[in-house]
């Protein structure tokens, strides 16, 4: 700092320094607050529609959700609240008939966690769509398993009983069976394995064909 | 001081950011992000563009308040200002651009550590007038811009054989996913250097013999 003007005839106090930060810090967290405020709408807004577009994409042929809430005994109707790990959304075709669930699950990815949703049809035990919520897999590898529609496609009629295991690309024979995607093993058996967890604890949480919580009339599209 | 920002021409001091001091192939700086999220063309300009609103806001505010601001505690100072403006990028991002703020993710936040905001603060702004100060950052942050845009499209054009997610080559090109990947990030960016160099150099030789004729 050789280029600055000499030293200034005072040194300022050291209250004059906590003052100058703590002031700066003050208004820095008023406008952090502001902005947080100001965003908060429409991010809630853009993640719930996100949602909402991931469990038609996860449920052929559904045109009507709701969201139902696990409560420790059994399935209920969500009427509000935060979502946690025990929230659950049902799908509905015209007639109002129970097309499925979908299904939260996540866990540790080859970097860090991938979160998926999945459409589950326990009468049948069935997987019937698979849409990946979060994740931040190595892209141009593991990214494909959302960005590659054939390792997206596996998930689309797949029995959970037994469990679903990857193979090698290509050689999937079997209805329980994924093509693993080639360059990226460890991502593709990640969401295997989150799919597999995911059945596993819900399927004896859902209630049992002919129990199916039944579509509130003013159900949301 | 004064006088020496009355012999400084505000559009050279814009121009010197883009060329002659380029922050990514003159200076290097803020390399964590370019070889980060320049995977493809739009992360890229989109992270350039969150750079720059950081960057020319910080300066426009330090440059500002250059009077008030005790020399002592200066650094913390600038520190808390550019991390306000990275938070309202950041959110502003989130609720406009939520497709965008996924790819980029853990990066956003990271501006706040970029030395290149930091260092035009410290060398630039704290010293100059609010006129140069922004057309400085004005400068600095189009000359990033520009390079994350170079490496970006470069990247994506042949790791995945698309620019801004429109295939170029058709079906039978196999992508070098290595250019996606961090290596291909070195490597581009070590070409690209070398091209600015090498660009550099030969126009330092063209005009060494214009002056040799004249």
């Amino acid at each position: 700092m050789s280029s600055r003007s000499p030293t200034p005839p005072q040194e300022p106090t050291p209250s004059r320094l906590v003052g100058s930060l703590a002031v700066a810090g003050f208004l820095s967290g008023l406008i952090i607050i502001g902005i947080y405020v100001a965003t908060l709408d429409t991010i809630t807004e853009n993640k719930a529609r996100e949602l909402r577009e991931a469990v038609f994409r996860v449920l052929p042929e559904v045109t009507q959700m709701q969201k139902l809430q696990y409560d420790g005994e059994r399935v209920v109707l969500k009427e509000n609240g935060k979502d946690d790990e025990n929230t659950l959304y049902a799908g509905y075709d015209d007639k109002g008939n129970l097309a499925g669930y979908a299904l939260a699950s996540d866990g540790p990815g080859f970097q860090d966690t991938i979160r998926v949703l999945f459409g589950y049809q326990p009468a049948n035990n069935k997987v019937v769509g698979m849409w990946v919520l979060e994740s931040r897999e190595t892209p141009g590898l593991g990214d494909k398993i959302y960005k590659d529609a054939a390792f997206v496609t596996n998930f689309d009629n797949l029995s959970t009983e037994p469990p679903i295991v990857t193979v090698k690309r290509g050689t999937r024979s079997r209805a329980n069976e994924v093509d693993a995607i080639t360059g990226a093993t460890i991502s593709s058996k990640a969401v295997v394995r989150i799919i597999n967890q995911g059945v596993e604890k819900w399927h004896q949480r859902l209630p049992l064909p002919g129990n199916e919580p039944q579509l509130k009339s003013e159900g949301r599209t | 001081m004064a006088t020496l920002s009355n012999k400084m021409n505000a559009y050279d001091e814009m121009l010197k950011g883009i060329w002659r001091d380029n922050p990514v192939f003159v200076q290097v700086l803020g390399m964590c992000p370019m070889l980060a999220v320049t995977n493809s063309a739009v992360n890229a300009i989109a992270m350039g563009l969150a750079t720059f609103f950081v960057l020319v806001s910080s300066s426009f505010l330090v440059s500002g308040m250059k009077a008030i601001i005790p020399k002592q505690v200066r650094i913390s100072i600038y520190v808390i200002i550019i991390a306000t403006f990275v938070t309202v990028a950041d959110y502003t991002l989130l609720a406009l651009f939520p497709a965008v703020h996924k790819e980029l993710g853990a990066f956003i936040p990271l501006i706040v550590a970029n030395c290149m905001i930091l260092g035009r603060q410290e060398a630039f702004a704290s010293k100059h007038s609010v006129k140069f100060a922004v057309m400085d950052a004005v400068g600095m942050a189009g000359g990033f811009l520009l390079a994350m845009f170079a490496l970006g499209s470069v990247r994506e054009i042949l790791g995945e054989g698309k620019l801004f997610g429109i295939s170029l080559f058709g079906e039978n090109f196999e992508p070098w996913v290595i250019m996606i990947l961090p290596p291909g990030g070195f490597i581009t960016l070590g070409l690209l250097l070398l091209l600015f160099n090498w660009v550099g150099e030969r126009r330092k030789q063209f005009l060494a013999q214009v002056a040799a004729v004249d």
